[in-house]
């Protein structure tokens, strides 16, 4: 689909001359209201973003309906919080999470995301340097989404109200005619297909975060998916359902399909993506990879005879290479998910109860 | 996974299987009543869960979840005792993962964190020395929590805290010693047990002696078991064995881990640092003599419960928890009054149901599917 329309706006050099920070860490001041706020807005955010509207830094961004109307017929509307600890890691950081999460949000639900606000709430003492390098991931995970930031919220907290910088997105896009995704469409002898491997932004993380004391090579797998979704929804337009298996992993989805359709789901241990270095990493901790989170994987519910183009057209996609078939819809007992595991028995796979521990021994 | 997928393997599963079927078929059942073997520890019930094992054995042999679980049987008491030091401004409460779910009688380490306490999660007690190091001012507390596979390490700690001359780290020592157990569970007038599935790595640092009782005395047979799901089929197919051949021995199937004698430093390291309490209170079974350790006078210093005062307060189990007859296998999980209704994993009232080793927690999480789906 062509955005160019919608996004030239992008190209226009901001119309004024932008503020500058001096100094070297956020303090106060920069959230009272004054110049100094306006300084880091404008040296952080508007000249990272770099679009027509935000620049005139208007209380909110306006649209043309009609332009949005040319996409489709229904709006799609979602928000979506990033605390991730810590902010920067292997494969992303919170400015990349916080575009890819709420863009994948809207994404799966057949919408080509459009346009996206931000808000940030900083802790005094974050430096310049950081924010800048947030910023700067966002706008390079903005452009590549197609999504322009149109608005935003800046908001300075005293030492220990916030952990460093949290941020808020709200993404709208269009769905276009035509198209129904929904939890509660999957049949029986539908197939349940996932892009690539498991758990990798899930381990990642916790792994990031030194208290394991484990070093691997793992990368989150934070990425955008609208470009892949459009691929995939082209060529098997059948598909019922797409979500992205954030928290609480594939596990939870799958549980959330069987509940919502009334459904049993039955997957095959020895057919889930993950890479040794993740199995390693919850043999060690003794996790289950089916309840790590991931920030560039969907689990899609196909019809069978769809199942083929869907699978081809997400391996062709530089984000569906490692996608495969993990299961199927069956008739059994509604709500119930099961899983063959590679032993060769059965066991049931239920929602996670609080978050995952690892185990004493 | 190189040495982890070879004993996982379908095929070689469906052989076990089968040579399961054949020889439980040829044993003639006190009236005609399933096997019970009972596997002692968490680790084993945790995997027989996660590969839907009990689902691949016949009917005639049912597998007891036993009492192996050191995060489960510990008592309320201990619990709000835990939180009482958590709890101290000056104190960082160093713990593994599992224990943070634990229920006291007010709350769990995980709800004393949300309410301020300074509670973090470790993967090893070194790594509570390392924050002891690290925060000079503040008092360190380890939760010394597990049988004899945890113990060395909280010891060597202790032993590398004394060695440090460390000054603000300390033991909160709640380990606990199988075999009392074992004993206690042998010596119940209600126990329908035919054997064992004898603890993999306890028995890595304590040997296979000191199970000799269970079958010289009490004649039931024992196999040290490994992890794997292979190893686990093939310690049940050497017990059923024993069983038909009539004989009670102590065999090692995890002979490439468990040496016989067990491990000799790891033993002399913790005849230094503990010596037995006299008796230990275990969530489900009551207080079992000799079946807890503390730490020796030499290291008083490292010990939580004499540098602070705790409320060492005895909390009785919760009436309606049937969690001492799941133990010995006189009730299967879902038998149990409150099982999956007053007792989730959110809102456990029993032992059995805090952790995913828990035999109710794993039946609620992983559930008891019953079909024998053969490997190809």
């Amino acid at each position: 689909m062509n955005l160019a329309p919608i996004m030239e706006g992008q190209s226009i050099r901001v119309g004024r001359r932008l503020g500058q920070v001096h100094v070297r860490a956020v303090t106060l001041a920069h959230g009272g209201g004054g110049k100094a706020m306006k300084d880091l807005i404008d040296d952080v955010f508007v000249s990272a973003f770099d679009n027509a509207a935000l620049a005139p830094l208007e209380d909110q961004a306006r649209f043309d309906l009609a332009d949005l109307a040319r996409h489709g017929d229904r709006l799609a509307f979602t928000t979506d919080s990033f605390v991730v600890d810590p902010l920067f890691f292997p494969g992303g950081d919170i400015g990349t999470l916080a575009i890819c999460g709420t863009v994948n949000d809207l994404a799966v639900g057949g919408a080509i995301p459009l346009y996206l606000s931000c808000a940030a709430i900083i802790e005094e003492g974050v430096t310049l340097e950081l924010l800048r390098r947030v910023a700067g991931s966002m706008a390079g995970a903005a452009r590549e989404a197609e999504v322009a930031i149109v608005t935003g919220d800046t908001k300075v907290v005293t030492k220990g109200a916030c952990d460093k910088l949290f941020l808020t997105t709200t993404g709208i896009g269009v769905i276009p005619a035509g198209r129904h995704l929904g939890v509660d469409r999957a049949r029986p002898g539908d197939v349940v297909l996932v892009n690539g491997l498991l758990g990798d932004h899930g381990a990642a993380i916790l792994c990031a975060r030194g208290d394991m004391a484990l070093e691997t090579p793992i990368e989150s797998d934070c990425a955008p998916l609208s470009g892949l979704i459009e691929a995939l929804l082209a060529a098997a337009p059948g598909v019922r359902f797409i979500r992205d298996a954030t928290r609480g992993g594939v596990a939870t989805v799958l549980n959330e399909i069987a509940d919502a359709s009334g459904v049993g789901i039955e997957i095959d241990e020895a057919a889930t993506p993950l890479r040794d270095e993740v199995k390693g990493f919850c043999e060690i901790l003794g996790l289950d990879p089916l309840y790590l989170a991931n920030e560039g994987k969907i689990v899609v519910v196909a019809p069978a005879e769809e199942a083929r183009a869907a699978l081809a057209a997400l391996r062709a996609h530089r984000y569906g290479g490692g996608a495969c078939v993990i299961g199927k819809i069956t008739d059994g007992e509604a709500g119930r998910v099961t899983m063959r595991t590679v032993f060769g028995g059965r066991r049931i796979v239920d929602m996670l109860v609080g978050e995952q521990l690892p185990r004493i021994c | 996974m190189k040495y982890v997928d070879e004993f996982r393997d379908r095929a070689k599963a469906a052989v076990l299987i089968r040579e399961i079927e054949a020889l439980v078929a040829t044993i003639e059942r006190p009236g005609g009543r399933p096997l019970h073997i009972m596997e002692v520890c968490g680790g084993h019930t945790h995997s027989i869960f996660r590969y839907g094992i009990e689902g691949m054995l016949p009917e005639a042999i049912e597998l007891i979840h036993g009492p192996g679980c050191p995060v489960c049987v510990l008592p309320m008491g201990r619990v709000d005792d835990c939180i009482s030091i958590a709890e101290r401004p000056e104190v960082i409460f160093t713990t593994f993962g599992d224990a943070m779910r634990v229920p006291g009688s007010k709350k769990s380490l995980i709800q004393a964190k949300a309410d301020g306490a300074d509670v973090r999660m470790v993967y090893s007690p070194m790594d509570a020395l390392a924050l002891a190091r690290k925060n000079p001012d503040r008092e360190v507390v380890f939760f010394g929590l597990g049988f004899e596979t945890t113990m060395p390490s909280t010891a060597l700690t202790v032993l590398q805290a004394e060695a440090e001359e460390a000054h603000n780290f300390t033991v909160f020592c709640n380990h606990i010693t199988i075999v009392p157990t074992i004993k206690a569970i042998l010596d119940s007038p209600d126990l329908t047990l035919d054997g064992f599935l004898g603890p993999g790595h306890v028995s890595m640092v304590i040997g296979t002696a000191p199970y000799a009782f269970i079958a010289d005395y009490y004649k039931k047979p024992m196999v040290v078991a490994g992890f794997e799901p292979l190893d686990i089929l093939h310690s049940i197919w050497m017990v059923l064995k024993q069983i038909k051949e009539g004989r009670a021995e102590i065999e090692n199937q995890y002979a490439r881990i468990v040496p016989d004698e067990g491990n000799a430093a790891a033993l002399r390291a913790l005849s230094r640092v503990y010596e037995l309490r006299e008796f230990f209170e275990w969530r489900g079974l009551g207080s079992i003599d000799h079946s807890g350790v503390k730490l020796r006078d030499d290291y008083a210093r490292f010990d939580a419960e004499r540098k602070f005062a705790i409320p060492g307060v005895k909390i009785a189990d919760p009436k309606a928890c049937q969690c001492g007859e799941v133990l010995k296998g006189v009730i299967k999980p879902w038998q149990c009054k409150v099982f999956g209704s007053a007792c989730t994993p959110e809102t456990p009232l029993g032992a059995l149901m805090v952790s995913s080793e828990g035999a109710c927690a794993a039946h609620y999480q992983y559930g008891g599917v019953k079909h024998y789906v053969a490997a190809e």
